[in-house]
C-alpha cells in the first residue's frame, strides 16, 4: 500500500529525516513513536506530500508521489489525514465540514454529499451535532468530526498525526474508540501517537524513530515490552511512569 | 470673529438640495463604485501577490508599490490628462478618469488588507483542505478566503471611510462631488464660510454613520468565531 524508500527531508540545514525505509501493507495498523523532533510527524506528512521530500521515493497505492507527473490531488483523495489540532473549517457546520470535499472534489450533488456526510457523522457518534459549528463542540467531538471528514472520501489509508495529544484527558477515550473501530474494520492506518494501549490493542507494528531514522520496529508488545535498542529503552522509560 | 448672527442661513438652505442631490450623491456613488470594484480587484491582486509563481507575485508587488507609493492626487492627474487620453483619444469625461483613479488606488490598499487576512488564517486550514484532495484554488475559494473575508471586514470598512474622504480629490478634475459642489457654492455666493462648514458637516455625518455601521458589522461577525 505504501512504500517509502530512502526518504530524506531537510529544512535548510536541519536534516529532519535521514533515510527512512518502510513498507506498509494493506490493512496494517502501524504506530509511530519517538521523541519530539524525531521526525515522526514529518515522515507522516511526507506520505501525502504536505511536506515535499528532499530525496527518496514514496509510492502510495501504486502512485509515485515524488514524480512531478503524478496528480497528487487525486492520490490525496485516497489518503485521509487527521491532525493534532483537528483543523476543522470554523466557518462551516460539522455536516458542511464533512460534505465539502464530497461536493467540490468528488463532485457529488449537494443532497447526496449531505446524506453521506450525515452517515459518517453517525459512524463517529455525532449525528446530533451535524448543525453545530466547530467552536460549539468539545475537542473530542471536533476530532471525531475531523475523522468523519477524512472517512467520507472513502480513503484507502488513514494518516493520524498525534490525534489525541491536544485533547483533555477525558476526551482521549472517545477518539481512540473511533480509531479502534476503524482498525477492526480493516482500514490501513499510520498513527503517530504515544497511546500505548491503542498500539497494543489494535496495532500490528510499532516503529520507534529518533533523529530522523527508524531505530527499531516490531510488534507493539515487543517494542514496548522488550525494546532492543538502548535509545528505545531510554525513551520508553521516560514516558512510561 | 464671526458671530452666529451674520451666518447667511438662507445660502445654506438654498444650496442644500444641490449639496445633497448632486454633491453627496456623487460622492457616495464614487465611493461605493471604487471600493466595490476595488474589493474584487484587490482580492485578485492579493492572490497574485501571494502566488508562489514569481512573475505573478512581482506583478502584485509592483502594483501595490506604485499605487501606495505615489500621491492619489498625482494618480488622478495622470489618468485624466495622460493615460486615458492616450488609450482613447479625445476629451475624456472627468467622472470616468476619477472613477478609474479611485478604483485602482483603492484596489492596492484592499489587496494589502486581503493579503494580511489570508496570511492570518492558520496554515492547518490549507493543509486540511489539501489533504482532502482539494486543489489550491479550491482550498482558497471554499476554505481560506471566506474566513479571511470575515476577518478583514473592519479593515474594509475603514478603507471605505478613507475613500469617502479621499474621493474629494477628484474635484481637481472638476468631478462634481461634494467638495466640488462646495467650491461652486463658494464661487457663486462670494462667501467661504457657509459652504465649507456645511460641506465639512455633511462629510462628518456620512463618515459617522459609516463608522457606526462598521462597528455593528464587527460585532455581528465577531460572534460565533470563538476558537476552541
Amino acid at each position: 500500500m505504501i512504500y517509502v524508500r530512502n526518504l530524506h527531508k531537510h529544512f535548510g540545514k536541519l536534516k529532519v529525516l535521514r533515510g527512512i525505509d518502510c513498507h506498509i501493507k494493506p490493512k496494517e495498523v502501524v504506530v509511530v513513536i519517538g521523541p519530539s523532533g524525531s521526525g515522526k510527524s514529518t515522515f507522516l506528512r511526507c506520505i501525502n506530500v504536505l511536506e515535499k521530500p528532499t530525496d527518496g521515493e514514496i509510492i502510495v497505492d501504486g502512485f509515485n508521489m515524488t514524480d512531478p507527473r503524478t496528480n497528487i490531488n487525486k492520490v490525496r483523495e485516497e489518503v485521509g489525514m487527521v491532525f493534532q489540532h483537528f483543523n476543522l473549517f470554523p466557518h462551516m457546520t460539522a455536516l458542511e465540514n464533512v460534505a465539502l470535499a464530497l461536493e467540490k472534489v468528488r463532485k457529488m450533488p449537494v443532497a447526496q454529499a449531505e446524506s453521506v456526510a450525515s452517515e459518517m457523522l453517525e459512524k463517529v457518534g455525532l449525528k446530533d451535532k451535524a448543525s453545530n459549528y466547530p467552536a460549539q463542540l468539545s475537542g473530542g467531538q471536533q476530532q471525531r468530526v475531523a475523522i468523519a471528514r477524512a472517512l467520507a472520501m472513502r480513503p484507502k489509508v488513514m494518516l493520524f498525526d498525534e490525534p489525541t495529544s491536544a485533547l483533555d484527558p477525558e476526551m482521549v477515550g472517545e477518539v481512540l474508540a473511533v480509531m479502534k473501530g476503524l482498525a477492526r474494520e480493516g482500514m490501513t492506518m499510520v498513527v503517530v501517537s504515544h497511546e500505548m494501549g491503542f498500539a497494543k490493542e489494535v496495532g500490528d507494528r510499532a516503529i520507534f524513530m529518533d533523529e530522523g531514522i527508524i531505530i527499531e520496529e516490531g510488534k507493539p508488545e515487543d517494542v514496548f515490552g522488550n525494546p532492543q535498542h538502548e535509545r528505545t529503552q531510554s525513551f520508553l522509560s521516560k514516558i512510561l511512569i | 470673529m464671526i458671530s452666529l448672527g451674520v451666518i447667511r442661513w438662507d445660502i445654506i438652505v438654498d444650496y442644500m438640495p444641490m449639496l445633497l442631490k448632486v454633491g453627496v450623491l456623487t460622492t457616495l456613488k464614487l465611493t461605493v463604485f471604487s471600493v466595490g470594484v476595488g474589493t474584487v480587484l484587490g482580492l485578485f491582486i492579493s492572490l497574485l501577490r501571494l502566488s508562489s509563481w514569481k512573475p505573478f507575485s512581482v506583478i502584485g508587488v509592483v502594483y501595490v508599490d506604485f499605487f501606495r507609493g505615489t500621491p492619489l492626487l498625482v494618480q488622478i492627474f495622470m489618468f485624466h490628462f495622460a493615460i486615458l487620453p492616450a488609450i482613447i483619444p479625445g476629451a475624456f469625461p472627468s467622472i470616468i478618469s476619477g472613477l478609474v483613479a479611485l478604483t485602482l488606488n483603492s484596489a492596492a490598499y484592499i489587496a494589502e488588507i486581503f493579503r494580511a487576512g489570508i496570511q492570518s488564517i492558520d496554515r492547518g486550514q490549507m493543509e486540511a483542505a489539501r489533504s482532502l484532495g482539494m486543489t489550491y484554488p479550491q482550498a482558497m475559494r471554499y476554505v481560506i478566503i471566506p474566513q479571511a473575508f470575515k476577518r478583514v471586514i473592519p479593515a474594509l470598512g475603514n478603507e471605505f471611510i478613507a475613500m469617502l474622504k479621499d474621493s474629494s480629490l477628484v474635484s481637481v478634475i472638476s468631478v462634481q462631488e461634494l467638495a466640488m459642489t462646495g467650491t461652486l457654492m463658494s464661487n457663486r455666493t462670494y462667501r467661504p464660510f457657509e459652504p465649507w462648514i456645511t460641506v465639512a458637516i455633511l462629510y462628518l455625518i456620512m463618515t459617522m454613520i459609516l463608522s457606526r455601521f462598521v462597528a455593528y458589522l464587527e460585532r455581528r461577525f465577531g460572534k460565533g468565531d470563538i476558537r476552541a
